[in-house]
């Protein structure tokens, strides 16, 4: 009975989220600054080879703004954007803590660290850093401040002291960044800048294809993980006596969980809130906790998310474009301030009844 | 039963290398019962972990049915022993199927998934445990009485030899405490599992189980059945009991005996004093009890709280010698308590009552006279 309901509503949540990514895809595509028909569109989108090669008669213009800005920004989003909301739900199961998401933790505050001593330590050489040493300075940068969390809190065992060292690291390497920012000509770091608004304007098919290939092979890690996640959903000590090997688990988890953030800081910058809104709103809509309807449903939920964001970014003050992290903050925070508050209610009245 | 089912040889244990206690020798016998007693901070805990294989040893062996415990491969050790810990578990979102489902990992497959059979032995889990009527309701929303059962019937799930337990009483109520007893006892005996776990609560560790360990500063300080270990003399020194006492037969722990010269005298016997001390005990009053026969139960409460206790021979009238000694007591008191042992029992209450209304004293009976005296 009880679990042909819950069958129902798990097909019915995906059921929502893909025809949600369908609508936000479908809809991402249709709006812009240059409006182009629906029809045409279709036709753009369909028959790409047969226009590329000239068969078919077709708007140059539309044809690159449809294959060269708007659909390789749009998969960055939803690639990132599910990135980067399942590193928050395998952070959130580490830290047995609902708050845990990369942002909290330091993640980005250690990439823009890294990326700015490299993008003003390149640049007396180079008047631009290019592409792949922004990518590979912000994905070491994530890595390190990730390790530098968890190396000085493997002394405690009290996870929310995990957490609160997690962010006094964001905050040094906040200050670092701020220290070195002071002393750099403005020329240098508008790269720097430009990164650390996050945004996904800058995609292109080659980041969407880097992105893919770290993103969807983790993501598989990720379902493999499946299993121990949910046996350390009980704790440590629990899931030692079922014959987990809990140092190396989490080892993996954290190295899961920092490659995908690590990827999205990379490529689109420093995006809050994703991470941690986004689990909470699968776990509501699920009504469960088990990490083998969460893993997908995250990543669908934060592909559709960071997809709708991106959206929002781009047209609503049209041409004036916002940052994406504004858009993510100004949904998300809410949404978890929210969250946080009904959570607690319930948990009061749990205790009395 | 050629060889015990687990055995700890010479066992040091400890954190970071260092022994907290040393020179652990005990062994469990499959199917048995073994409860670790002791004083708080004595390290009862501290060996669970070790035996559990959270901590290593600090020194010496542990063997479990034979094999040495460091040499099991995780996986193979967790189809032979489940745990319930101490650790406060508050998962989100989880059913108190799905804790107890938590117990299949060790025989699902790579993605975790529950087979029909898996299910069949959660559902019969949480039957055992009396909880599947709760299996649907969410784990955090139940009461901590209930969780510890869901906790007991993840371990059982996991179709264990062995389940070790940390305290699993802590935190429950008389009636879980009971049942979740019970549960284990049905577990030893029907089942052949053997069980091994720490109480607080000395009356019921001896009732429950086949075999006590005490566990005292520095190490092991008795090891048995539970008549051997228990004696009121070794329960005194195990916990430094010095003003309360423990009472070995009824398993039953009193409050210290108010001091000071007694005023007043209670005629008891057959269970009918019980009350009476009890109360004087709570408001700090001294008193004389009598005539109980050695095989009274009054006589068990009486003898560690009343100043002196007369007594008499098991099945026997009271003898006129002990009813001159209770007179000469009475002679000292201003009060006399009738605690409603009939006027016709053996042991002389109602000579003692007629005495103590000659001699004028204050005769107080039933609860309004027990409330006088303690006023």
């Amino acid at each position: 009975m009880n679990e042909r309901r819950n069958a129902l509503r798990y097909g019915a949540v995906f059921l929502c989220l893909a025809a949600l990514f369908l609508l936000s895809l479908v809809w991402s595509i249709n709006s812009g600054s240059v409006r182009i028909p629906v029809g045409e569109i279709w036709r753009i989108l369909l028959h790409r080879g047969a226009i590329e090669r000239g068969d078919m008669a077709a708007d140059a213009s539309a044809f690159n703004i449809i294959w060269k800005i708007r659909l390789p920004r749009l998969l960055l989003a939803a690639v990132l954007g599910g990135a980067l909301s399942l590193s928050g739900f395998l952070l959130q199961t580490f830290f047995r803590n609902p708050i845990a998401g990369p942002f909290v933790l330091g993640i980005s505050s250690g990439a823009k660290m890294f990326l700015a001593i490299v993008t003003i330590a390149l640049s007396a050489w180079m008047p631009a850093v290019p592409l792949a040493v922004t990518v590979t300075a912000a994905f070491l940068g994530s890595m390190l401040s990730m390790l530098a969390a968890l190396v000085l809190g493997g002394r405690t065992r009290s996870m929310s002291m995990l957490l609160v060292i997690g962010i006094m690291v964001s905050y040094i390497c906040s200050a670092v960044t701020d220290f070195l920012i002071n002393f750099a000509r403005e020329a240098d770091i508008v790269n720097l800048t430009n990164w650390s608004m996050g945004s996904f304007s800058a995609a292109s098919w080659r980041d969407v294809k880097i992105s893919a290939l770290i993103v969807l092979p983790t993501l598989a890690g990720v379902f493999l993980l499946s299993k121990p996640l949910s046996a350390y959903a009980l704790g440590e000590g629990y899931a030692l006596s079922v014959g987990l090997d809990v140092k190396r688990f989490r080892v993996v988890l954290i190295v899961l969980s920092s490659v995908l953030s690590a990827c999205v800081t990379a490529f689109a910058g420093p995006i809050s809130f994703v991470g941690i809104a986004v689990p909470h709103i699968c776990r509501i809509l699920l009504k469960s906790s088990k990490p083998i309807l969460m893993i997908p449903a995250s990543f669908l939920c934060g592909a559709v998310f960071c997809m709708a964001c991106d959206l929002v970014a781009r047209t609503v003050f049209s041409p004036t474009e916002l940052s994406v992290g504004t858009v993510t903050s100004a949904i998300g925070a809410p949404i978890v301030i929210w969250l946080m508050a009904s959570r607690h209610r319930e948990q009061g009245g749990g205790s009395n009844g | 039963m050629d060889r015990p089912y687990l055995e700890l040889c010479d066992l040091a244990v400890g954190y970071g290398g260092r022994a907290l206690l040393s020179h652990i020798s005990f062994s469990l016998d499959k199917g048995g019962i073994t409860t670790l007693t002791g004083p708080n901070g004595a390290g009862k805990s501290t060996i669970l972990k070790t035996v559990t294989r959270r901590i290593p040893a600090v020194s010496g062996e542990i063997r479990l049915d034979g094999t040495e415990l460091r040499a099991i491969a995780p996986r193979a050790l967790a189809s032979k022993m489940a745990v319930v810990l101490t650790d406060r578990a508050r998962p989100e979102l989880m059913t108190c199927f799905d804790v107890a489902a938590a117990g299949r990992y060790p025989y699902t497959g790579s993605f975790g998934l529950l087979t029909r059979r898996d299910r069949e032995i959660v559902n019969d889990a949480l039957a055992q445990v009396n909880a599947a009527d709760i299996s649907l309701q969410d784990f955090s929303s139940v009461s901590d009485g209930q969780r510890q059962c869901v906790l007991l019937a993840r371990a059982i799930a996991q179709e264990p030899e062995i389940i070790v337990l940390d305290e699993p009483t802590s935190f429950l109520d008389i009636r879980h405490k009971i049942e979740l007893l019970e549960i284990l006892r049905r577990m030893a005996k029907e089942r052949g599992v053997t069980i091994l776990m720490s109480l607080h609560e000395i009356d019921l560790a001896s009732k429950v189980s086949d075999r006590i360990v005490c566990v005292g500063a520095g190490g092991i300080s008795a090891w048995g059945e539970p008549r051997e270990v228990f004696s009121d003399e070794s329960v005194r020194r195990l916990y430094g009991l010095e003003r309360g006492f423990y009472n070995a037969a009824l398993g039953s722990v009193e409050l210290a005996r108010p001091q000071g010269v007694p005023r007043v005298f209670v005629v008891g016997g057959g269970g009918y004093g019980i009350p009476y001390y009890r109360q004087l005990q709570k408001a700090g009053i001294p008193f004389y009890a009598g005539i109980l026969p050695e095989n009274d139960i009054d006589l068990a409460v009486a003898a560690p709280l009343a100043a002196a206790v007369v007594r008499c021979g098991a099945f026997q009238p009271a003898a006129q010698g002990e009813i001159d000694a209770a007179r000469e007591l009475i002679d000292t008191c201003d009060t006399v308590i009738d605690s409603g042992c009939p006027a016709g029992a053996s042991n002389g209450a109602g000579e003692l009552l007629s005495y103590a209304r000659l001699r004028g004293k204050q005769i107080l009976s039933g609860p309004e006279g027990l409330k006088e005296a303690v006023l």
